[in-house]
């Protein structure tokens, strides 16, 4: 059982120091991928299935997803489908794939009932009763955090779209 | 199983430190939120150790905490990369030293 988790506090370091060292924004984004599911397993590990599902499902579903969205935006241009073709070679994912396939293997034997490092799982029943009991003005406080956040986002990003639709006025006027 | 606790708190204090060192010697701002990132995981798997050590849920509620304030972040901070973007058309943060408040 403490083999599992040393493998993976392995995989976690080496990933992300990977992500430092990439030069590449999506290379350093798959690799920070892999040191997420490798936490979500050390997560799992330590006996709290729940954050290591939210670190999956929140952190490198939706959070990565976003990075994603932004890298892909930035890069739109004529260069964008050569860079595109140069993504693909073996050795790009090799690395990724290789670190991951170690995670896949210890989830096969923590599912064939291996697992548990001898902590007592917290469910996240508890989690839920606990948030919604003793933490309940924090949580409010973090739901009107989220609330700030999006309002944030849509009125800097409102200001991007608004700016991107008059760019091309002056060009069209110049050209006849 | 207090031995295991301990190396967990060495991981995350080495994830940390690899999220700082990440902050200070990249000049592009992308690279310096996925460190930011990696320093914030390295936090909540701190906390989420502790919660495990005494079998009690605080510590996952301190990483749900810490999640949703990395979701509100992540959002506004992408929203700025992609004016900066914009504005300088460069992600180099020194560029951005024009702003000048």
């Amino acid at each position: 059982m403490n083999i599992l988790f040393y493998m993976a506090s392995i995989v976690a370091v080496i990933a992300t120091l990977m992500v430092i060292l990439e030069f590449n924004p999506v290379h350093a984004l798959l690799y920070l991928i892999v040191s997420l599911l490798s936490l979500a397993v050390i997560f799992f590990l330590l006996g709290a299935p729940f954050a290591a599902a939210l670190e999956v499902i929140i952190y490198a579903g939706a959070i990565m997803v976003l990075f994603v969205f932004v890298v892909m935006m930035l890069n739109l241009g004529p260069r964008s489908a050569d860079e595109e073709r140069s993504w693909h070679p073996a050795r790009v994912w090799f690395g990724p794939f290789l670190l991951s396939a170690a995670l896949l293997a210890e989830l096969l034997f923590v599912l064939r009932g291996g697992g548990g490092a001898g902590f007592g799982e917290v469910s996240p029943e508890e989690v839920g009763i606990a948030l919604f009991g003793p933490y309940l003005l924090a949580t409010e406080l973090a739901s009107m955090l989220l609330l700030s956040g999006l309002i944030g986002a849509y009125h800097l990003g409102r200001g991007y779209g608004e700016a991107r639709r008059h760019e091309p006025g002056p060009v069209e006027e110049s050209t006849p | 199983m207090t031995r295991i606790v301990g190396h967990v708190l060495i991981l995350a204090a080495v994830l940390f430190f690899l999220g700082l060192i990440g902050v200070l010697v990249r000049r592009n701002i992308v690279f310096m939120l996925l460190s930011i990132e990696i320093m914030f995981n390295a936090a909540g798997l701190a906390f989420v150790a502790a919660g495990a050590r005494w079998a009690k849920p605080d510590g996952q509620i301190m990483f749900i905490f810490i999640v949703s304030m990395a979701a509100a972040e992540v959002s506004v901070a992408l929203a700025l990369v992609l004016q900066m973007h914009h504005r300088l058309k460069i992600l180099d943060t020194d560029a951005a030293k024009s702003l000048r408040g």
